[in-house]
């Protein structure tokens, strides 16, 4: 990766299309690198919904505005891990010797419809026969997830609130985020339920913006830029649509796990994210990663929910499962902690314009690498010191998509 | 002759709703009626006016799902229709306080997923009859069916079963 550029996330951007959005983002990238137009050999176009959008083949629109045709693009769609998988697509572009330089465009903008008909919008991603009419609502599955995730762990609803204290709490030093606050794990408490155990502040919000993200072959990276990162390593993992369709099966083990770690758990059921273990597996085997807290500095993951943040350490083998709510509770992925986790403010405080999200996380990953957040934030609070090696993670449906990326400093 | 300079669109009094002029921004209306078939989740729909809930069973490996699918997740395999029992136990819960634009006006309601014994997956479905602060996983439940059918999934409800 050679450069990156996010527009600042916010509720509704009207002044500005999805078409303008992007093109800030990627002057900012283009500039920022001095990269001129023309090193640019084609593109990914990342946005999630037709619905939110109101306009299909949304990503031509773009490439034209971008002055990127008539060079090769495609669209990818994978409900919340839209941009982790379009991310990956531009790498495979890269690897697979068709392009030299790709640019990873993501967007979406989601004012269009007030926040209830969005949240049809985003519950259509889930079985429309089954699932919709039932429900109908995405914070009602994650929040019958974080309900079996308690009974299952004995996590609690402080434990929840926790992440919540310290994302929104990060995001006060991250300029592009939506929603930085300082609060207490009481005022995520008393704010409004929304699903049982989640309230207002356990849960991101709907936003407009665009993030870019411009890969190379390593020989053009180095033409470039003075001081590209490495994409090392790329896992994705799929999991049933349907949540009541998830198996009591074993859990895959990382190799710092043993069997005997998890006798008695039944996997993933309900409270566990299948596809973000795979995903992981899958990065992990392909950077030679064992020990993962160890080997990682920093993680950018999906916290659409407190919930998912606490079952995604355990995913991607941070901590065990079952580990989860006390890994947040002790700080262990604080700014001070020993992986640091969402610096940036995550989804909950920086926002998440679905098509955007996972190309925002690669961002801001590729800036906390570079060492650059300074620059990018005119702030240096959430630079984390030493920073060698992190991994991004972007998540669909009840964890149907996941993608984790490993990406490494190389300065 | 059919050239026509002086042609001219007819006027008419209908107006576009304008919420703001820098940027404009103006109403916007769609909607879309489907034709939307069940095609061989059919019978599922059907069943429940018998007051039947259907599953599938895999014909090959034996896996039973509670909630109904064509094909085997686990083989691949064709599965049978399944009749599962009509009570069973809640394997997770939520009350939901908000929701999407169709189902505000039901909120607040409970979720439920439900597992039955000797059934290997589970199945969403609501819950009534039981207070927030009343619902438990284990809880024994039982399903309860609409006389008047919508073809929907929530013709089947669940109510705690009695103690």
């Amino acid at each position: 990766m050679v450069s990156g550029g996010v527009t600042k996330f916010s509720k509704a951007t009207p002044e500005m299309d999805f078409r303008l959005s992007v093109k800030k983002a990627f002057d900012y990238a283009l500039n920022d690198a001095s990269i001129p137009l023309s090193e640019i050999d084609g593109s990914v176009a990342s946005y999630f919904s037709d619905h939110f959008q109101r306009q299909v083949m949304a990503g031509a629109m773009v490439q034209d505005y971008l002055g990127l045709v008539p060079k090769p693009s495609k669209r990818i769609e994978g409900g919340g891990a839209t941009g982790g998988l379009a991310f990956q697509t531009g790498y495979e572009e890269i690897a697979s010797g068709r392009m030299d330089t790709c640019a990873v465009y993501g967007f979406e903008t989601m004012s269009h419809v007030n926040t209830w008909k969005g949240n049809e919008f985003i519950a259509m991603a889930s079985d429309m026969n089954f699932d919709y009419p039932v429900g109908g609502f995405y914070t009602g599955y994650y929040a019958m997830m974080a309900v079996r995730h308690m009974h299952e762990f004995g996590t609690t609803v402080e434990q929840l609130a926790k992440v919540s204290v310290k994302n929104h709490g990060n995001a006060m030093h991250n300029p592009y985020a939506q929603r930085p606050m300082k609060i207490t794990v009481e005022d995520v408490r008393n704010s409004p339920m929304v699903s049982y155990p989640l309230t207002m502040l356990d849960v991101c919000t709907m936003s407009d913006g665009a993030a870019v993200a411009i890969l190379a072959s390593e020989e053009k990276a180095f033409e470039l830029s003075d001081n590209p990162v490495l994409i090392r390593s790329i896992g994705t993992g799929t999991d049933a649509m349907r949540l009541a369709d998830r198996p009591f099966g074993k859990v895959p083990l990382l190799p710092n796990e043993t069997e005997a770690d998890y006798r008695d758990l039944k996997y993933p059921g309900a409270h566990s994210f299948r596809a973000g273990r795979i995903a992981a597996k899958e990065a992990y085997e392909g950077a030679g990663i064992t020990d993962p807290l160890e080997e990682l500095d920093l993680v950018e993951l999906h916290d659409s929910f407190t919930s998912t943040e606490i079952q995604t350490y355990e995913d991607l083998g941070l901590c065990k499962y079952g580990e989860g709510g006390l890994f947040a509770e002790e700080g262990k992925s604080a700014l001070n902690g020993k992986v640091v986790v969402n610096p940036s403010g995550g989804l909950l405080a920086s926002g998440h314009p679905i098509g955007a999200t996972g190309i925002m996380q690669g961002v801001f990953m590729f800036w906390q690498l570079q060492h650059s957040i300074k620059k990018h934030f005119k702030d240096d609070a959430l630079q984390v010191k030493n920073a060698k090696r992190g991994l991004i993670d972007s998540h669909a449906g009840t964890g149907t998509y996941v993608t984790a990326t490993i990406m490494e400093a190389v300065k | 002759m059919t050239i026509d300079p002086n042609a001219k669109i007819p006027e008419s009094q209908e107006g576009t709703e304008v919420y703001n002029t820098d940027p404009l921004i103006v109403r916007s209306h769609y909607e879309i009626d489907y034709i939307h078939s069940y095609a061989q989740d059919s019978e599922f729909f059907r069943a429940l006016g018998k007051k039947k809930l259907m599953g599938s069973k895999c014909t090959k490996c034996g896996y039973i799902f509670a909630t109904p699918r064509g094909h085997c997740m686990m083989c691949g395999s064709e599965t049978e229709w399944y009749q599962l029992p009509n009570e069973g136990k809640i394997h997770t819960y939520t009350t939901c306080y908000f929701g999407s634009e169709e189902f505000l006006p039901e909120t607040p309601f409970h979720l439920i997923l439900v597992e039955f014994e000797g059934v290997d997956s589970l199945f969403m479905a609501r819950l009534i009859g039981a207070g927030p602060e009343d619902i438990r996983i284990g809880m024994k439940v039982r399903a309860k069916f609409k006389r008047n059918l919508k073809f929907s999934p929530t013709d089947v409800y669940f109510v705690p079963s009695p103690q």
